[in-house]
């Protein structure tokens, strides 16, 4: 790829005394898959709003196009004119209204004076029949999944003549199947119509799929760029800084194993219907599925936040259908919530307390042992390589896969652990951290739990468990061997393929 | 705890910035106004015991509101929790035999003042947890409706002779005054010392004070870790419904000695000033009790200086600096 240069870039940043990035460079060649990698916080999200022009740089290089640019006076307004799209994490579009409605906002066509939309909604069909992309221009935007949604965002960039298309973290919320559509059209749109394309992950597998070059990112700093061939061990070091350990092989279960976890017909409204499943003691089982398949109400089923209409649950072999989610816990059941900002963690309170929440054999009933609390504290930042290593630091004050070893620190640590129910444990965690929390998970079972994985994440799932259950539209639809062979048939299954 | 401090630091600064600006709108010089008020009322008996009565009024209900806020409730209630405690207060302490002695007689009319707050409160709650009736709406509505059935009761059978006060409570009943050349100030002032010292413990050493600040944090948090939130609600509403009945003593044991129409008025809701000054952390509520009790003494004490409305207006300027500084100094705090 030893073309010309569509992006230069060498960029600062600091939000109210802290570096964001801190001179950090990309170039990208025209007509190139670029991707941008490192782990959470390492500055990729702001590096690119820079250059899109949502966000604006403290000082800085840029050269787009061959343009000498003013990083002071570059905005999206200009970014646009400029021939730059992005498609953000969250999307952008206004919800109530249309595809098209959103393509035209801000260049509104018309004619006569009045707005015209029939030419603008033609060649957006167009356009997305052109690159794989079908769109439907007049649905409204809140009313699509979050893959349509995405496609109608790439496809309106595209048709106001981006060059340079920026994605930020765009797979987070696909299903592999959709992935893999989006990546294949990516690398088309790079060339055939000579696209620049910058997509920003932290996903290694998806970089090997879609990317000419990678830059990776730690720290608000450029480590290093790399060029074909790549080298996903060489970038996974450089990302994290240091080499990741080996992943086991998950210890066999023995088939006499006793059942730590039982659900027989468990039925939440039309979220759940009919689930059978068993995990034994020492047996990590995962449930896959795209988000919103029932996954939420699984985790809440069993955990007792959410009453079950119809089945039984079963713990070592007692019925706690009914039981509080205080008596869950006491039996032994240990719950990470999905979301670690709404469930998870009390972000105004400390780590240490954050730690102890609920956990009255560390406390005491009544009394709070207040030294028991840091010892437990200081064991768990200990235990998980939590930073800083201060059990008075404020949990909001911690970063995002910081915060999760705490809810894992907590949930993991609870004496006489029989079930660990772990929804979405790593998501928006960073590699270091997830191979901490993987090996907490790992061990959990080692020592006689057994552990349900929920993640939306199947490279997750086949890393880690020993099967995986596929979840779609509150059923089970499908049970294999965790093994990468598997990956295709279960990545069928979560989109209601036949596999 | 350091961020609550600097919170309301600038808040105070900045309303003493504006309440100089309000006085030199009144055509006075603002050092001479703020010292006259310090001199006059730190200097007078009188004053300096109407300040602590004041503040022992505001630190009960200002408790009150806090435990509530703690717990994710917001009860603006403390108003009729607190009328419901002065008219048991009240009727208990008319009601006992003549010659009761201090020692069973305080007690009683303590007990029935928080229990009668406390009635209120945990209806509140209930309503909330079972019903899902915002507390704030039902809270506000139940003023209305205690402050009236307590003057219909009072007109029915307590008032005599014409006059809104009803009949003596027995002279055992009492609370002893602080001797303060004649202040209002009274031994309820311990009463709502020991209230504070024990929020201060609940709150910050006990698992139900984690509890209740848990709930009130994050409701889902506390769930998913085995909390009961609607229990602990329920409770918090009671306590705090306990803690605003509780001011009567200070009114009716320590001062009015009867039932009175309009007794400890306003006390309720200037209590939520306290706990949003105090920031929740009982000592807060007790500084922020003296402070706002000092600024409504202060300014008649500089009445011939200053119009008196000055300083009710500067309650309400403190309370605007610290709605304003506190999401202000997180922003700040955060980077």
């Amino acid at each position: 790829m030893s073309g010309t240069p569509m992006l230069e870039a060498t960029l600062s940043k600091s939000y109210g005394g802290q570096l964001v990035l801190r001179g950090a460079t990309i170039a990208a060649m025209r007509g190139t898959v670029h991707a941008l990698v490192g782990e959470n916080g390492a500055g990729k999200s702001t590096l690119v709003k820079i250059v899109a022009g949502v966000i604006r740089a403290d000082r800085g290089d840029l050269v787009i196009d061959d343009r000498r640019i003013d990083v002071a006076r570059w905005d999206r307004v200009a970014a646009r004119r400029a021939g730059i799209g992005i498609v953000q994490q969250h999307g952008a579009m206004a919800g109530t209204l249309t595809v098209v409605e959103n393509a035209v906002l801000g260049v509104e066509p018309r004619r006569a004076g009045l707005l015209s939309l029939a030419a603008t909604a033609d060649a957006l069909v167009a356009l997305g029949r052109e690159i794989g992309m079908p769109i439907d221009p007049h649905a409204r935007a809140d009313r699509l999944g979050l893959g349509a949604a995405q496609r109608a965002e790439i496809v309106a960039a595209l048709h106001h003549g981006a060059k340079l298309l920026v994605l930020d973290e765009p797979t987070a919320v696909l299903a592999p199947i959709e992935v893999d559509g989006l990546l294949a059209t990516l690398r088309a749109l790079a060339r055939e119509r000579g696209t620049t394309v910058i997509i920003v992950t932290h996903k290694l597998d998806e970089v090997r799929a879609v990317a000419d070059d990678v830059t990776v990112l730690r720290e608000g700093r450029t480590v290093t760029t790399f060029r074909p061939p790549l080298e996903p061990r060489a970038i996974a070091r450089a990302m994290v800084g240091a080499d990741l350990p080996d992943v086991p092989l998950p210890t066999p279960v023995a088939a006499d194993a006793p059942v730590a976890l039982a659900l027989a017909g468990v039925t939440v409204g039309a979220a759940l219907v009919g689930i059978d499943l068993t995990v034994r003691a020492g047996e990590l089982v995962g449930v896959a599925g795209v988000d919103g398949n029932g996954q939420h109400e699984l985790a809440h089923a069993i955990a007792g936040l959410v009453a079950v209409d119809a089945g039984t649950i079963a713990l070592r072999g007692a019925s706690i259908t009914t039981a509080t989610p205080r008596a869950r816990l006491q039996r032994g059941l240990a719950h990470v919530p999905e979301d670690r900002h709404h469930g998870g963690l009390v972000l105004d309170a400390s780590v240490a307390d954050n730690l102890a929440l609920g956990r009255a054999d560390v406390t005491g009933r009544f009394v709070i042992d207040r030294p028991a609390v840091a010892a437990h504290a200081t064991a768990r930042i200990e235990e998980l390589d939590i930073r800083p290593p201060d059990g008075a630091a404020l949990a909001s004050a911690l970063s995002g896969g910081n915060q999760q070893k705490v809810v894992i620190g907590r949930e993991l640590s609870r004496p006489g652990l029989a079930v660990v129910v772990a929804a979405q444990p790593t998501r928006g965690v960073d590699l270091g951290a997830v191979a901490k929390i993987h090996e907490q998970l790992r061990a959990a079972a080692a020592s006689g739990a057994g552990v349900l994985v929920i993640s939306a994440d199947l490279d997750e799932l086949l890393a880690l468990c020993h099967r995986v259950v596929v979840l779609l539209r509150g059923e089970l639809v499908g049970e294999r061997v965790a093994t990468a062979a598997a990956r295709g048939e279960i990545g069928a299954l979560m989109t209601g393929a036949k596999p | 705890m350091r961020r609550e401090v600097a919170t309301v630091g600038i808040a105070l600064l900045a309303a003493l910035a504006i309440g100089s600006a309000l006085i030199l709108v009144a055509g006075r010089s603002p050092g001479h106004v703020w010292f006259a008020m310090l001199a006059r009322t730190l200097g007078d008996p009188y004053l300096f015991g109407q300040i602590l009565y004041k503040a022992t009024g505001l630190a009960l209900t200002g408790l009150a509101v806090a435990l509530a806020l703690d717990a994710g409730l917001f009860n603006i209630g403390a108003e009729g929790q607190l009328t419901a405690g002065v008219l048991a207060c009240a009727v208990v302490g008319q009601a006992l035999p003549a010659g009761t002695p201090a020692i069973l007689a305080i007690p009683a009319c303590t007990l029935a003042a928080a229990l009668a707050g406390a009635a209120i409160g945990v209806t509140i709650g209930a309503l909330r947890v079972t019903r899902g009736a915002h507390e704030v709406i039902t809270s506000i509505m139940l003023n209305a409706i205690v402050v009236g059935v307590a003057l219909w009761i009072g007109n029915a059978v307590l008032f005599r002779g014409g006059a809104t006060r009803g009949g003596a409570i027995v002279a055992g009943a009492e609370l002893p005054p602080l001797g303060l050349a004649g202040s209002a100030a009274n031994a309820s002032i311990v009463i709502a010392a020991l209230c504070v010292g024990g929020m201060w413990w609940l709150r910050a050493r006990t698992t139900w004070g984690a509890a209740w600040r848990a709930v009130g944090r994050d409701p889902a948090a506390a769930r998913s870790v085995g909390i009961g939130v609607g229990r602990v609600q329920i409770l918090a509403m009671l306590g705090s419904g306990a803690l605003a009945g509780l001011a009567a003593t200070n009114f009716v044991l320590g001062h009015k000695h009867a039932f009175e129409e309009g007794l400890g008025r306003g006390t309720g809701l200037l209590g939520i000033s306290a706990a949003l000054l105090g920031r929740l952390h009982p000592l807060g509520v007790a500084l922020a009790a003296i402070l706002l009790g000092f600024l409504s003494v202060g300014g008649l004490a500089v009445n011939d200086l200053v119009p008196k409305e000055l300083t009710e207006m500067l309650q309400g300027v403190v309370l605007l600096s610290v709605a304003v500084a506190v999401p202000w100094v997180r922003r700040r705090w955060a980077q």
